[in-house]
């Protein structure tokens, strides 16, 4: 067992970590004092007004108003976490998305039950997929015919990410919805097919973290897990290049022999 | 009529509304009928945003046709009035008159709707086509379903006035029929043209 | 129905009088047993379930080899579950538990039985329509039980039967035509609730004088009046996919295992999810206000005071059930909509938790005061107010964006809501139980079997829930057959055996309920008719109360919780007594 996970929150691999977690401990430490609180005083009326021989209760209303203070606090609560926590948190989290210049960008296709991903290659360019060309050896259905994808670097569950700039996944899936999580960066996207959703974070520890499945998906849902590779950029350039291209070994993805009749 | 009675049909000297229990009763089922075409309709809306490309209504439905049923169950709804107001009249003859009138609409609105449908099928246009027509049979023939449950109620209505036309709910319930039936009109106003003109 | 044909169903056979009875009472105790029936079955395969959870890939002890057995395909080879069959389990209990359980309990049975009584009526509206929602739910309830005879097994897509997958899964064709016939005897009901409330309470019982149980019934009846019917047409669409081959949800060009899927494409799969939540977020509230109701008639009634805030306690109702309406989406924050539609579902939702702090808030100040009688119905309505607050209160990082993006479809979500439904509402209706039992039989549950159920129910319950908020932190997700194949639920693992063997005890205290109400059914001796010394007016007829209710229509004088009234006799007034001399 790894000490990225214990019995708690798992450990703060990315960015959005602190935030969420600031989040959760808040929000926790709130709920607890309420619970307490109202505990006790439950408690104290249980005790208090209990029924003793001889004593009435007491028909009479205190001011109903007085009811609506604790509700009042409850509402300031939780207009302060909207304001300050929640729409500025949301804003950068789910509602940007770095620029693709400042970022590490990787494609994503889920489907039952594998998580498979492409990777640009040296040109930055991303080969196009279709269906038709999908079979088990071309999960992402690469379309040969096209230069840009020459150079793609294909991964099945193993996502690779460098340290220092934010990656930017663009997810889409084959079959059923799947959702991209990943504990320890406290990401988590659905990954819907007929749709292609950006899914990005910035990690700040290297090390090797899980990728989970968090949409029930099929009879093997519990077995979709990856793992996420967090390296130096130099380490990440490295196993880029020691990895081969889906369509390097493809005769039909070799240039032409006579370059200038490419068009 | 004893105060029991009373209670069960409304009102009396029951805390009510003063709408009789079967007209608001009709009410709140319309109400919940509003809702399910609303969310189809919703649905249509949603798909035929989205879609890169929808054809228009009048490429591939029968306009004429539909035309014609939207005149044939507005006047269902008016023969539909005419029975109520012999019914309050005590009019037994006016009533089923119009009461038959109203059911032979009825039919006729399923006629053509069948026409219809069998020109599509002949035409290899299912509701697994595409979803132009995936909307168009389901909105349709959902609505039909409720035009085959207007006439199993006004049957049923016309059938027992035979032998209860002296009951004194009779003219409500032909009242609370009615209202159906123009709930069920008014659904057809509104598919005519959001499926055959747009 | 004229006067002529009912009084000669007074003549009539056993079918007329106890099966297909018009009297809202017999309706409300056949939904009573049957309801517990759908409960039962639904807590058989959570049970199942957990042993999976608890000992992975372990065959299951005592009832593994049967299941095989009994049903047609092998769903437990050597009695170890398959996933398909922990799927089936987890799709099934979900929704048995909810549309076939709780809500014809709270509703079906707890609602038609009282209501009518406590507003002073002679029965429903329409009767015949009662009989008909009953005899809609019970078939429909029958075939949904009835799906695990299917070659491919039931349901096995959640409770939320999300597209694509539920289209391609077998087993939900009749999931679909099952809900279609049991939304169908919901929307009867709740015309039937409406119309009832509105107009046939007795004279003097203004809506300001009802009693609260009364007026979360009505809310909860406008809810599924206007709620259901976007699930029907969703469902319809959904039926569509899969057997007429339309492509409502599904969009163009998916693959699964490996091979094209034949259809037409074009479709939308969160369209599905925005349907399906429009109506099963009212219907969590569906699930409450009754519960609240019978809190708050069991509090009045065990405090001898009237209710703090009933004017505050019923505008809250309202205004949760009008609010119901727009924060489905808090469920679909990540799901691929808009992300700006999260900061709307987001104030929404907020917004939505200040009435429910206020009801409880009311009932928990209405101790204050009072000469608390701790009996067995007592205890049942104090517990609930602790334990749905831990519920209510753990929706708040659920609600709340960007914590939910951590705890989404994690543990913590199944531990909030089984707060609010389990610890909240079950411990609402037992206590219910408790208190109206000798309403519906003339006779009291035994009160050391009841206490006895009631102390080790809470503990158990707390057993089975609140580990799970510790598993949710700790990120493990959702419907997973097998937790331990992901290194981040290893920790944990132990949380999930200390659920299952609290739920495997929480049963075995059930039986000394069961055995408690039937034995008192058959063998228990005859109490008072109004052995709470209660004032609203199902207290005001014999008990349990004859055809018609009431010799003649109640007169109404006063508020429903007129106890220790200054200058009175009794610590008691009902609201029918005659005016003061």
């Amino acid at each position: 067992m790894t000490p990225n996970y214990g019995w708690g929150l798992p450990v703060q691999a990315s960015t959005f970590a602190p935030n969420i977690d600031f989040g959760i401990w808040v929000i926790h430490v709130a709920m607890f004092a309420i619970f307490i609180l109202w505990s006790i005083f439950f408690v104290y009326l249980l005790i208090r007004y209990r029924r003793k021989p001889g004593v009435a209760a007491d028909h009479g209303e205190g001011h109903p108003l007085k009811s609506l203070i604790p509700d009042f606090f409850v509402l300031a609560f939780e207009i302060a976490l909207i304001a300050f926590y929640a729409i500025p948190g949301w804003s950068r989290i789910k509602m940007t998305t770095p620029p693709a210049q400042e970022a590490n960008v990787v494609e994503m296709v889920a489907e039952q039950f594998a998580w498979d991903f492409q990777y640009p290659g040296a040109d930055g360019k991303f080969g196009r997929r279709d269906a038709k060309f999908m079979d088990s050896a071309n999960p992402l259905g690469l379309d040969p015919q096209d230069s840009a994808g020459r150079d793609d670097v294909v991964s099945i569950n193993e996502l690779h990410v460098p340290l220092g700039k934010p990656t930017v996944i663009y997810m889409t899936s084959k079959d059923v919805i799947h959702s991209f999580f990943i504990p320890e960066f406290r990401v988590k996207q659905d990954a819907v097919p007929g749709m292609r959703i950006p899914v990005w974070f910035e990690p700040t520890k290297a090390g090797t973290y899980e990728l989970a499945c968090a949409q029930l998906c099929g009879v093997d849902h519990s077995m979709m897990r990856g793992d996420v590779v967090v390296q130096t950029p130099k380490e990440y350039e490295a196993w880029l290049k020691s990895q081969t291209p889906q369509n390097a070994d493809n005769p039909a993805a070799k240039p032409p022999e006579n370059p200038a009749n490419e068009f | 009529m004893s105060a029991q009675a009373a209670a069960v049909h409304g009102g009396g000297e029951y805390a009510s509304t003063g709408i009789p229990n079967g007209k608001l009763g009709v009410w709140l089922f319309l109400a919940s009928e509003i809702m399910l075409f609303a969310t189809l309709f919703t649905t249509y809306v949603v798909l035929r945003i989205s879609a890169p490309s929808w054809p228009r209504g009048w490429e591939e439905l029968n306009v004429p046709l539909g035309a014609l049923n939207t005149l044939v169950l507005i006047t269902s709804s008016v023969t539909m009035v005419l029975a109520y107001a012999k019914a309050q009249a005590r009019d037994k003859a006016g009533f089923y008159r119009y009461i038959g009138l109203t059911l032979a609409l009825s039919f006729v609105f399923l006629i053509i709707k069948s026409f219809e449908y069998k020109a599509k099928f002949d035409r290899g246009h299912f509701p697994s086509t595409n979803i132009f027509f995936a909307i168009y049979f389901t909105l349709t023939g959902l609505h039909a379903l409720h035009v085959i449950g207007g006439i199993v109620f006004n049957s049923g209505l016309a059938l027992w006035g035979r032998r209860h036309w002296d009951h004194p709910l009779f003219a409500g319930r032909v009242e609370c029929a009615g209202l159906y039936w123009h709930f069920v009109d008014i659904v057809w106003i509104f598919l005519f043209p959001a499926l055959y003109l747009l | 129905m004229n006067s002529n044909a009912h009084a000669s169903r007074h003549e009539a056979s056993f079918w007329s009088r106890y099966v297909f009875s018009l009297d809202h009472k017999v309706i409300g105790l056949q939904y009573l047993f049957t309801s517990m029936f759908f409960l039962l079955s639904g807590f058989g395969m959570i049970m199942l379930l957990r042993w999976q959870l608890a000992f992975p890939g372990h065959p299951v002890p005592l009832v593994g080899g049967l299941i095989s057995r009994l049903l047609p395909a092998d769903w437990a080879p050597g009695g170890v579950l398959t996933p398909q069959f922990y799927n089936q389990l987890g799709a099934m209990h979900g929704t048995i538990m909810v549309f076939l359980g709780i809500v014809p309990l709270g509703v079906g049975a707890f609602g038609n039985y009282i209501l009518p009584l406590q507003i002073g009526a002679p029965d429903m509206a329409f009767p015949r329509l009662n009989m008909m929602s009953y005899w809609l739910y019970l078939p429909g309830g029958l075939l949904m039980l009835a799906s695990f005879l299917l070659p491919g097994g039931a349901a096995q897509s959640g409770w939320t039967s999300y597209v694509p997958l539920s289209i391609i899964n077998p087993g939900q064709t009749v999931w679909l035509l099952a809900m279609v016939i049991i939304i169908t005897s919901s929307l009867l009901g709740a015309v039937n609730f409406i119309t009832t409330t509105l107009n046939m309470r007795a004279p003097g019982m203004t809506l300001g004088r009802m009693p609260v149980f009364v007026w979360s019934e009505l809310v909860t009846a406008v809810l599924l009046l206007l709620a259901f019917p976007p699930l029907e047409a969703a469902s319809i669409l959904q039926l569509m996919d899969r057997v007429a081959g339309t492509s409502f949800y599904l969009p163009t060009g998916l693959v699964v295992a490996g091979q094209a899927l034949k259809a037409s494409g074009g479709g939308q799969p969160i369209l599905w999810q925005h349907l399906f939540w429009f109506l099963a977020h009212p219907e969590v509230y569906v699930l409450i206000l009754p519960a609240m109701g019978v809190v708050a008639e069991i509090i009045a009634n065990g405090t001898r005071k009237p209710l703090f805030g009933y004017k505050e306690i019923v505008g809250s109702m309202i205004f949760i059930g009008g609010m119901s309406f727009v924060v489905w989406a808090h469920h679909m924050f990540l799901s691929g909509m808009t992300p700006a539609l999260g900061n709307f579902f987001l104030v929404t939702t907020m917004i939505i938790s200040v009435p429910s702090v206020a009801v409880l808030t009311c009932l928990i100040w209405s101790l204050k005061g009072g000469s608390i009688r701790f009996t067995t119905p007592m205890l049942f309505a104090l517990a609930f107010l602790p334990l749905f607050g831990i519920g209510g209160l753990t929706g708040l990082p659920l609600g709340l964006t960007v914590t939910d993006i951590y705890l989404h479809d994690t543990y913590y979500v199944i531990g909030h809501f089984h707060y609010v439904v389990v610890t909240g509402t079950i411990i609402a209706l037992m206590g219910g139980t408790y208190y109206w039992f000798p309403k519906w039989f003339g006779k009291r549950l035994n009160d050391f079997w009841g206490k006895v159920h009631f102390w080790g129910t809470v503990a158990c319950m707390n057993g089975v829930f609140f580990p799970m908020f510790i598993q949710g932190l700790a990120g493990v997700q959702r419907r997973l057959y097998d937790p331990t194949a992901q290194l981040h639920n290893l920790t944990t693992q132990p949380m999930n055996v200390v659920s299952s063997f609290s739920a495997w005890l929480l049963f075995l205290f059930q039986i000394p309920f069961l055995v408690n109400i039937f034995y008192t059914i058959f063998k228990g001796e005859r109490c008072e008719e109004n052995p709470w010394e209660a004032t609203t007016l199902e207290w005001a007829c014999a008990s349990p109360p004859p055809h018609g209710n009431f010799d003649k229509p109640p007169r109404v004088h006063r508020g429903p919780y007129e106890y220790s009234a200054p200058g009175a006799r009794k610590d008691w007034i009902a609201q029918n007594a005659p005016e003061a001399a």
